[in-house]
Parts: C-alpha cells; structure tokens; sequence
C-alpha cells in the first residue's frame, strides 16, 4: 500500500499593478473623488461601469459623463454567508445597479436588511472613508434616503432610455 | 491615444485633478497542494535517505523523481526501485542573482546530476568545492541536510565530488 | 494525408464524427491523484477503443486551467500521460474542452490531420471554486469585490424569475430531474436525488438559489477522439458526425447583458444548423439549474427533447472538462444506437458569457429516439 498521501499548504498570489489606460483611469479618479462616469456609446446609451471601446461599433470611446450618486437594483441576490474579500462581512446582497443616467447596471454589495430588497429598489452609494483609486472606493450601496415604500421614482433627472 | 487627464478635463468637478494611471488589487488564493501518488512515495522515503524512482516497462528508463508516468511512451511507470546516492553531473551554471523567497546564498552552482542507473538529470546544487572545478561528467554524492530531513528535496543539502576518475562521457551522453 | 477526401459538396467541410469518449468517475476529492495519474486512464480508454496510439493520432489538443489546483503550467505535465514522443502536433486552450475539441475540428477541417485526441482535466479539490473562478471576472471593476460563481449565477436566477420565466419549484424540478437521471451513469458523482419538497425545505446559499442549484465539486477527466471521413468510418461503425459547430461571445459585464437571453448561443446554435430538424435529446452544459431554463428557451427545446440524460453538469462538474463531456455524451446516445440526432452545448465565462454549440448526427437509418 502506498503511504498516506502528502499534502501542504500552496498560497498563490496576484500582485500585479496594472495600468488603467484613459477611460478606466478617468473612471477610477472619479471614485477617488466621489464622482461616478459613464461612457455614453456611438448608440447615445451610458456604460456604466465604462467601456473602453464602443460594444457596437468598436471606436474609441472619449465622451465621458458623470452620473447619478442614486440608482436603481435591476437584480439581486441575497448572500448570507459573506466569503473571504467580499466588500461586506455581515449578510448583504449582491446587486446590480443602474445608477441616475446610465443605460447599464453595476455589480456591487447593497448594506440593507434581507427584507427590504427587491429589484427595483432605489439605493444610493456609500463612499469609503479612505479612497484610493479603485472599485472599492465605493464601499457599498445602501437604500436611498426617503426611498423605502414602493412606487419610488424610479428615474432621476437625466436618466436615458 | 487619449489620455485618462484629457478626457477629466472636460469634467468640471474632476478638471485639473491628478489621474489614476495604475491600480494594485494584490489576489491571494489558498489551495491544499498534493503530490499524488508516485511523487508521494518519492518524498516520503526521503527522511530515511532514500532515493526511489520508477521505471517504464516498455522503454525501461528510469525516472526519478517518479511522477507515475512515463513521458516518452505515456503509460504507467509502475516498476518501483531505488537508487544510490552517486550520480554524474551532466551539466551545471554559476547563479549570481538571489532568487526572491530561495534561502541560498550567491553564488552557488546549479546542476543536474543523473543519478547512477537514472535516465533524466535530478536538479541539485553542487558544493564543497571550488566552483571553477565543477565539469561536466564529475562524480558527485548526495549530503544530506541531516537538521532538516523530511518529506522534501530540502533532505538534500547538496551533492558533492566524489573524488572519483570523471565518467566515461558514453554512459551519459544520451541522459544530457 | 487524405486532407481533400470526403468534402461534403454545398459547404466544402470535411465530414468530421466523434469515435470514441471516455471519462473518469468524478469525485469530490482525488488527493491521490497527481493530473496525469487523473488523466492517464481516461487517455488509454479513450485510445483503447479505436486501437489508436499516441503516435497515430494527428493532432492533439487540450483544455485545462492552471488556477483550479494553483498549478502552473500543469497542462505541460499532464502531456506525460500523452506519451508526447517523437514530439507530437499538440495544441492547449486555457479554456473547457469543449473549445479545445472546437480547434481539433478546425485542424481536420484544414486536412493537416485525418484524426485528433481531445481531452481536458479539472481538479477543484485543492482550492476553493467559488472564489477561484473570481478571478476570471473583469481585474478593474469586477474581481476587487471577490462575486463568486454561485453568486452571479444567482443573480441571473433572479433576473429570470423577476421576468416570469421560471420560479423556485421549477428549478428544484430541474435539480432532481438531473440528478435522478444520473442514476443510470456510473461515472456521475450525484445519483439521485431527495424529491422536489424536500430540496425547498433546505436553506439558501446565495438567495434565490440553493445547494441543489449549484454543481457538485469535482474532480475529473474526459477525452474524446475526433477523425475524418473513411478514418471515422473504420474507426466505429456508427461515428457520431459533428454537422455543425459553432462558439459566440457576449459582452463580459454582467450588468450590460440581459441576463435571462441568451443571443450567443441562438447565433452559434443558428450557424451550427441546430434549427434544421429536431433533436431527440439535448446535452446542456448548465452548472446551474436557472441556465437550463435560459438555454431552453435560447435552444427552443421543448419539453418533449430530453435534456441531460446523462445528468449533466449538475450531477458532475469536473471544470474545464463538464463542456467537453456533454458533447462526448450526446456521442455516446449516437454510439448506442439510443439518439440520431442530438444537440451538444458548452459554455465558459460567468452567467454564460461564451456558449459553443455543436450538432451531432448518426447515419441516417439509425433508431432514432433517446429513451
């Protein structure tokens, strides 16, 4: 019989400093600064997070437009069980946002109770205290004020589509 | 190409501010590491100062460490035996440049040694000599690292000249 | 080389037909097991069925990813179990096997080579899955917030409820359909299943998806071996020949998708010919319960077309090699006389990004209809 089987720990790791180019630099300083952009594309919708290229036509993207500090949960699911680097560590859910002026919707954390989301829920964005350049600078999402009963808005000023 | 500042400039709130050029998002990944089967049974018998490798059937080279497989003829090397702690350096360089994490000195000579009766060269470092004398076809012997015998590589310290006549270049040529 | 026989007239393709299909029992753990001692077994069964040799076989291409087990380069070490000398025309995607078999097919249709080995390998025991795949997602916007697999795919779940497409009930169906079927596959790794009631009792994992929502883990290898015309035909006396394939891609952002469609695979499964005629059985490489139901209605499956009668990628998940597997099953019905004409589907990336679909069909004359 062959001997027990050996094993050991084997830690890999990533850490590679990437360059960010024109429109996700500009996206990233923006959270920086507690601005979100969108890249309005050859079609006139938002991308929101950017795209570098047009998803129609593949030209260069350059108009960039900030966006809402609201928006709205087109899906979501609900994540007990927070995991290893998850933006929160007690119980939130995962949703997508599309924020005030954007035709498309962002992943991210909502910091609300189990009861109270739902798609189409309005929520507002939540700033780390320390930024620094990166998706996280957005800490999470979280209900908007004044936002709680259903029949919000749920279009702010400026929103396409 | 645009640039991340240019297209800020048109921003009125974010006109004038200092780009971001690059992120850092270091990643972490913990896995469980296991060797299998063959290459098991090879670390295991290191501690007791053994060294096992395995055999093709059908073309009958000997490969150490095992790795339970044979890839010239893609089947199972299952013939188990051991070999002896002599071996023949088949070819070796000088390291001037300390590789980050590798706890050896430089410069040390790296080497393959092809262990008597084995048909692919074992990695190993050659010391206790001056490395102007190391040379292709030089007897060598394992020493072995005896504070830190376990199921690793690190069972052997190094290889070191035997002080033997040089082997005949005919019974390693084809192992290079 | 007979790279110009068998032209098939109106397309200029060559007739190209999976011979042989092999795969190991997949497991939760092989710790055992180094890759190649996974892989070596399910490559001699595969070669032991057409009497081929390493060095008869033309070309030889693989599909595997080194972040599953944390291993670099592993794909160059499972070579071993090859037997890649003289050296061997040999290929490697970091993609499933379904995409490393989309190459092989390519390769004979370019008439370098009349036969092809095609095999993949995963082994997600030494890490952890769900969050290995993370790193996969978009290194800007994405991957910094660590969304694991169950989790987007949970997204998608939701999306498709919200829509009216389908509800908690309707997935559990799905899960113990699959897993029951896969009572009759002895490589499988979940055989049966708790009924429908049971299963909603069980908590969530990631809300509105459950355990039985979501692949097994497991560990596993699949090969398959493609050949060309008169090659196909001495080599099994019913090949399974492949009369379309094709592979599209969506937008990676989750949030620019409508993630209750998907257009990649009507266009791939459009360009392979899949509207033609019908199917008499369907394998769907769909990890997660909710995708079934969104291929379906991409695939325009009715309830009437049996969907992984293998039980598919929810009884065994070997990623890297589940994509692979489903085509190799839906030759496996061809092979058994049990199906004529069956689709075969693989998809790669989050919330079915990238979606292959291939057509597979025996000679005409053969009994038709899955059981």
């Amino acid at each position: 019989m062959p001997p027990e089987v050996l094993s050991a720990p084997l830690i890999v790791e990533f850490p590679f400093t990437r360059s960010t180019g024109p429109v996700l630099g500009a996206f990233l300083t923006g959270l920086r600064e507690r601005v979100v952009l969108g890249a309005r594309g050859s079609d006139g919708r938002v991308l929101c997070p950017p795209a570098e290229y047009d998803p129609v036509t593949a030209e260069e993207l350059t108009e960039l437009v900030p966006l809402g500090q609201l928006g709205t949960v087109t899906t979501w699911a609900w994540n007990e069980r927070p995991r290893p680097y998850q933006p929160l560590d007690t119980p939130f859910a995962w949703v997508l946002v599309r924020l005030d002026g954007a035709d498309t919707a962002l992943l991210h954390a909502l910091d609300a109770p189990r009861h109270a989301v739902r798609t189409g829920m309005r929520v507002a964005i939540r700033w780390a205290d320390e930024r620094s350049g990166a998706i996280t600078d957005i800490a999470c999402f979280e209900p908007a004020p004044n936002a709680g009963a259903p029949g919000d808005s749920h279009r702010a000023e400026g929103s396409a589509a | 190409m645009t640039t991340a500042a240019e297209l800020l400039a048109g921003i009125p709130e974010l006109a004038g501010v200092e780009p971001v050029t690059r992120v850092t998002i270091p990643a972490r990944l913990e896995y469980t590491y296991s060797p299998g089967s063959a290459q098991t049974r090879f670390l295991t018998a290191l501690p007791d100062k053994r060294l096992l490798a395995e055999r093709c059937p059908r073309c009958t080279r000997v490969y150490v460490p095992p790795r339970g497989a044979c890839p010239t003829c893609g089947i199972a090397a299952t013939e188990q035996l051991e070999l002896p702690h002599t071996g023949t350096v088949t070819t070796f360089c000088i390291v001037n440049i300390a590789a980050k994490g590798l706890d050896v000195e430089v410069p040390y000579c790296y080497a393959y040694v092809l262990l008597d009766g084995a048909n692919v060269g074992l990695h190993a470092r050659i010391g206790d000599t001056p490395y102007a004398d190391v040379r292709i076809g030089q007897r060598v012997e394992a020493v072995w690292n005896e504070q830190r015998l376990g199921p690793s590589l690190a069972s052997i310290s190094h290889f070191r000249p035997t002080g033997e006549p040089d082997a005949d270049p005919e019974s390693y040529r084809r192992w290079m | 080389m007979s790279g110009t026989d068998h032209l098939d007239a109106p397309t200029g393709l060559r007739d190209v037909a999976v011979v042989a299909f092999a795969q190991s029992s997949h497991t939760r753990r092989t710790d055992q097991l180094s890759e190649v001692e996974l892989l070596m077994p399910v490559l001699h069964d595969v070669l032991k069925q057409t009497g081929l040799t390493a060095n008869r076989i033309g070309f030889t291409c693989s599909g595997s990813s080194d972040y599953l087990a944390g291993r670099a380069f592993s794909f160059t070490m499972a070579l071993d179990g090859v037997g890649a000398w003289p050296p061997i025309s040999e290929s490697h995607v970091e993609m499933d096997g379904a995409w490393a078999l989309y190459e092989a097919w390519v390769k004979l249709q370019t008439g370098e080579a009349d036969t092809a080995l095609v095999y993949s390998y995963g082994k997600s025991s030494p890490g952890s899955v769900r969050d290995v795949l993370t790193r996969q997602l978009d290194p800007y916007t994405l991957a910094p917030l660590w969304p694991d697999s169950v989790a987007l795919a949970a997204l998608q779940a939701r999306a498709l409820i919200d829509a009216g497409h389908t509800d908690e009930r309707r997935l559990a169906e799905t899960a113990v359909r699959s897993r029951r079927a896969a009572t009759a596959n002895p490589h499988a790794q979940l055989r049966g299943s708790a009924d429908v009631e049971e299963l909603l009792r069980q908590p969530y994992e990631v809300e509105p998806l459950r355990r039985h929502d979501c692949p097994p883990i497991s560990d596993g290898a699949a090969a398959v071996i493609l050949a060309a015309g008169d090659s196909a035909r001495a080599l099994h006396v019913n090949p399974a020949w492949i009369r379309g394939i094709d592979h599209r891609i969506e937008a990676h952002q989750p949030g620019v998708r409508d993630l209750t469609e998907s257009p990649s695979t009507r266009l791939a499964a459009t360009a392979a010919g899949a509207f033609d005629a019908p199917f008499d059985a369907a394998e769907l490489h769909a990890p997660f319960t909710a995708q079934e139901i969104v291929l379906r209605r991409a695939l325009d499956l009715g309830d009437g077309v049996p969907v992984n009668p293998s039980g598919g990628p929810l009884a065994a998940n070997p990623v890297m090699a589940a994509g692979l597997i489903r085509i190799g099953e839906a030759a496996a019905l061809i092979h058994r006389g049990e199906a004529r004409r069956v689709l075969a589907h693989a998809t790669s990336g989050p919330c079915l990004q990238q979606n292959l679909v291939a057509v597979l069909e025996g000679a005409a004359g053969t009994e038709g209809g899955a059981r």
